[in-house]
């Protein structure tokens, strides 16, 4: 499986994660399925639920609030999700996947993030030190949800 | 009564790659658990391991979130929709699980 990023989203992803640090910056990924592997198009930050944690909580409660926060968790409106996946459908492109930031630590899926995943979506990660973007990868949920696999990611066009 | 259940994109390759499914039920709860008993991949994806909706996993009744209807209760007349949303949520850690 290939994750084929354009540039214009490649860059959008890494100055979101620098314009939002130390927070978790997220958005979500259009594109198009192409047997086995997707293409990204477009790249449309959305807002970090978790800066509004009275509101946060209504969707997804935090499981430790002493040691979560918007620095280290992101959480996506699900109202603002249903919007992006229409905005998607009329410009004849499907959400291929979501992204977000690691807030100095490695662009590597937590086992919270695991927990939360879907499968077939790409999970784009970037790691984000001291407020500069740095690695970027991303992660496609096994069957068994027991892991994430490695997606290579190739730059096109 | 038959309701229509509107399937994520991630989740129709478990229901033969269609974008909704037919079921017939009285409630939200009866609802889901046909659909996830008929397409039986589906089950790990919204349920625990111990029989509950994960908790990231949003169910919308026309357009309405059943959270702040009756829950899995929820009524269900002719002809609604019930929409399954995933919430998308994560974080770092200082534990990795990548392979």
């Amino acid at each position: 499986m290939v994750l084929n990023l354009d540039p214009r989203p490649l860059e959008m992803i890494r100055q979101h994660g620098a314009r939002d640090y130390p927070n978790e910056c997220c958005g979500v990924l259009f594109g198009r399925a192409e047997g086995e592997n997707k293409r990204v198009i477009e790249a449309v930050p959305l807002r970090n639920l978790r800066t509004d944690p009275e509101k946060a909580r209504e969707v997804l409660p935090l499981e430790e609030p002493g040691r979560e926060s918007e620095r280290n968790r992101f959480l996506i409106d699900p109202r603002e999700q249903l919007r992006a996946e229409k905005d998607a459908r009329a410009r004849g492109l499907d959400v291929v996947g979501y992204y977000h930031s690691h807030p100095d630590h490695p662009a590597r899926p937590s086992n919270y993030d695991r927990e939360h995943a879907w499968p077939w979506y790409s999970y784009v990660i970037v790691s984000v030190v001291r407020g500069e973007a740095k690695e970027l990868t991303s992660w496609v949920l096994t069957e068994d949800r027991s892991r994430f696999g490695s997606e290579a990611i190739e730059v096109v066009g | 009564m038959a309701v229509k259940v509107v399937i994520p994109t991630p989740l129709r390759q478990y229901v033969g790659k269609r974008d909704a499914v037919e079921v017939q039920a009285t409630t939200i709860g009866e609802a889901l658990a046909h659909l996830t008993a008929e397409y039986g991949d589906l089950r790990r994806h919204l349920y625990t391991e111990d029989g509950r909706l994960r908790s990231f996993v949003n169910v919308y009744l026309n357009d309405e979130d059943i959270r702040f209807l009756q829950k899995e209760q929820t009524p269900l007349n002719a002809n609604d929709v019930i929409t399954i949303v995933p919430s998308i949520a994560g974080g770092c850690a200082r534990r990795c699980i990548c392979r």
